[in-house]
């Protein structure tokens, strides 16, 4: 009824928690401890000690490239129907030009991962939520697609599903009628790798984007936030997002 | 002070009734009908979309909210103000006020998402959300008018009516702080950053409310032949003047602030100058037709106090609010979001441009479809149950009336 994904994460859920009976009284809490458990892949919790954060060097990535919005809608199953008003994007290319002296540069918009994530704070059921390693994720069994958090969200981060779903990737499940956003690709992340843009980033060469911890002082990330000026976007919004750009 | 109207239940035989509610009950049908395929086809039937992700259904939704604790006023007037020409209105006062908080929620219900996890949105909170505090606001709204209207039907419990009367009128002022604060809290959209909004949002409901009540009452009047003072009438009028007025104040008020603080320019110039429709809706909607023409119908000595004008006044009140609504949600979305100031930015993601929004058929349906549901229910329930005064004449309203009482009036107490 709400496309497949809902389906199949119902599916999957009854399936993993058979003695679930009688969901409709409580489907709210039910539901949530399964979409957290879910989300991390493992039965151990998101530790607090690490804060998942992102780098992205802006001179190293170039105007016309978008692999890592295509390796993005490939991981994540984000098929469009050729309606860019209402498609989901959880990363897009933005081009900023300084007005003063006609540079322009190009990077990539994502969710920022904040610290302290408006999103988070306006939803009214708990659905949005920040895991305790820094990663903001959306539990589809609790939105009630209300879009409230789209319009907190600073970055315009956040997508609202549309229309019916197909070709859902398991490992991203996704929701009729429910706001979705990047998630560092969270099934990666929790099996030891890195986000699929990352990793298509690399492929390319350019290298424009580094992942890794960032409360680890002997991290990549860490120690080239340690080495460069590095930013956040809006960072006087005081969100504190986990994703830092170099050379903004 | 006991009092001695006369409730009466409306006959509600006729045929212009029974067509009334047949009109009404279509247009609930339509909106429901609207909402319905909004959901099974999802919201990309709709001019909605990621950059304006609230759109008709909630500028409805808003509007119907907040006229609801508005039209609870004329209530207030009488108990907490003790005004006892407005008494026998307080009744049908409390029964809009209902009616207009369950239309505007409805809207807004049946445009989520998932409408169908109501009850997780009722069961599920985030203590830190002010929409999840708004649930309990309009909840408690709910059962608080209702024994307000139940302590004004019961004789027994009549003398506790004024107490609860304090209660609701207190109530509705934090409900409608509320409903401000839910674009208050949206940091990082400038059309919304200014501490003005909550009292904003107090003016336009009592405004609203008391707009849509005049036009209640005056055809509840006209339609079962019930009498209807023209002092009553114009004392009516004069409040409403004064509520337009202050909506008018605070929204000046609102871009005068907004226009000092430099990083709002740009936003300013949008609503104010080169917005498009947004720019039109809120000179021509919001600030000529729903505020200075109604101000001067209300005050000119030729339609001052007159049926015809005071309707005319009422009428352009509720669609200048409409639009007033439409410039602040619309509005407030369409500019688009600063990520780095100063700089010129683009995307495939509307980034730097300004969003566009034309609302689908869907969405004015269904909010229609919520202004129907709280007429028709007003319509019903004056039938059941005896809500609306049996006279409203001047002579049975106030005390100080000094025409002898014609035949038939029934003696107000005061
Ligand atoms: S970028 Fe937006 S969606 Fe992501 S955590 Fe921050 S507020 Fe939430
Ligand atoms: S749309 Fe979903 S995640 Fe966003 S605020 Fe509403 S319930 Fe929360």
């Amino acid at each position: 009824m709400n496309g497949s994904g809902f389906d199949f994460n119902r599916r999957r859920f009854l399936g993993a928690a058979a003695a679930a009976a009688g969901v409709t009284l409580a489907p709210g809490v039910t539901l949530y401890g399964v979409g957290q458990a879910q989300a991390r892949g493992l039965d151990e919790p998101a530790s607090g000690e690490v804060r998942w954060g992102m780098l992205i060097d802006i001179n190293q990535c170039t105007t016309d490239c978008t692999e890592c919005v295509s390796a993005c809608a490939t991981e994540n199953g984000l098929t469009g129907h050729g309606r860019p008003a209402t498609d989901a994007q959880w990363i897009r290319k933005v081009s900023v030009r300084d007005p003063k002296n006609g540079v322009e540069k190009s990077l990539p918009v994502m969710c920022q991962h904040c610290a302290e994530p408006p999103c988070v704070d306006v939803c009214p059921t708990g659905a949005s939520f920040r895991r305790a390693d820094g990663i903001v994720l959306v539990d589809k069994h609790i939105c009630i697609g209300c879009r409230y958090c789209m319009m907190a969200c600073p970055y315009k981060a956040r997508s609202f599903v549309h229309e019916d779903l197909t070709d859902q990737k398991p490992h991203a499940p996704r929701g009729k009628g429910t706001v979705e956003s990047c998630t560092f690709c969270v099934h990666r992340v929790d099996a030891g790798g890195k986000p699929a843009c990352v990793e298509a980033c690399g492929a390319t060469g350019h290298g424009a984007m580094t992942f890794g911890d960032l409360n680890d002082p002997d991290s990549e990330i860490s120690r080239r936030v340690a080495q460069y000026a590095t930013g956040q976007i809006r960072a006087d919004l005081g969100v504190d997002p986990g994703v830092r750009y170099q050379n903004l | 002070m006991a009092s001695k109207i006369a409730f009466r239940t409306i006959e509600g035989r006729s045929f212009g009734y029974l067509l009334l509610l047949a009109v009404l009950g279509a247009l609930l049908v339509l909106g429901l009908g609207s909402a319905w395929f909004m959901e099974h086809n999802g919201h990309h039937v709709t001019g909605m979309n990621n950059q304006i992700v609230w759109g008709m259904p909630h500028v409805f939704a808003v509007f119907l909210v907040v006229a609801a604790s508005g039209a609870l006023n004329v209530a207030s007037i009488a108990s907490v103000f003790g005004k006892t020409a407005y008494k026998p209105l307080s009744r049908l006062s409390g029964l809009l006020a209902l009616t207009l908080l369950t239309g505007g929620l409805g809207v807004l219900v049946l445009d989520l998402g998932h409408p169908d996890r109501l009850i997780v949105a009722m069961t599920t909170y985030n203590f830190k959300s002010i929409f999840a505090w708004n649930i309990y606001l309009y909840n408690g709204f709910m059962v608080i008018v209702g024994v307000y209207l139940w302590f004004q039907m019961e004789r027994r419990m009549q003398r506790y009516a004024s107490a609860i009367g304090w209660v609701a009128f207190i109530w509705r002022l934090i409900l409608t702080t509320g409903t401000g604060s839910i674009f208050g809290f949206l940091v990082a959209r400038e059309a919304y950053d200014a501490a003005v909004m909550a009292p904003l949002f107090i003016a336009m409901s009592f405004s609203f409310g008391l707009a849509i009540f005049l036009l209640v009452m005056m055809a509840s009047c006209a339609w079962t032949g019930r009498p209807l003072g023209d002092k009553l009438l114009a004392r009516m009028g004069k409040l409403l003047a004064v509520f337009i007025a202050a909506v008018l104040y605070f929204t000046a008020a609102q871009h005068l602030t907004n226009l000092y603080a430099a990083e709002h320019a740009g936003i300013e110039r949008f609503i104010l100058v080169d917005g498009g429709i947004i720019t039109a809706l809120f000179w021509w909607g919001q600030v000529i037709l729903g505020g200075l023409v109604p101000l001067a119908l209300l005050f000119l000595p030729m339609t001052a106090g007159t049926r015809g004008g005071t309707i005319l006044a009422s009428l352009l009140v509720t669609l200048g609010g409409l639009a007033q609504v439409y410039v602040i949600i619309i509005g407030g979305q369409a500019f688009p979001l600063v990520l780095f100031p100063g700089m010129e930015v683009a995307s495939g993601f509307g980034d730097g441009a300004v969003a566009q929004y034309s609302a689908s058929w869907y969405e004015i349906g269904l909010g229609i479809g919520g202004v129907a549901f709280a007429l028709l229910a007003v319509a019903l329930a004056v039938r059941v149950l005896p809500f609306l005064p049996a006279t409203l004449a001047d002579s049975a309203v106030d005390p100080h009336h000094t025409k002898p009482e014609p035949k038939g009036a029934v003696p107000a107490g005061a």
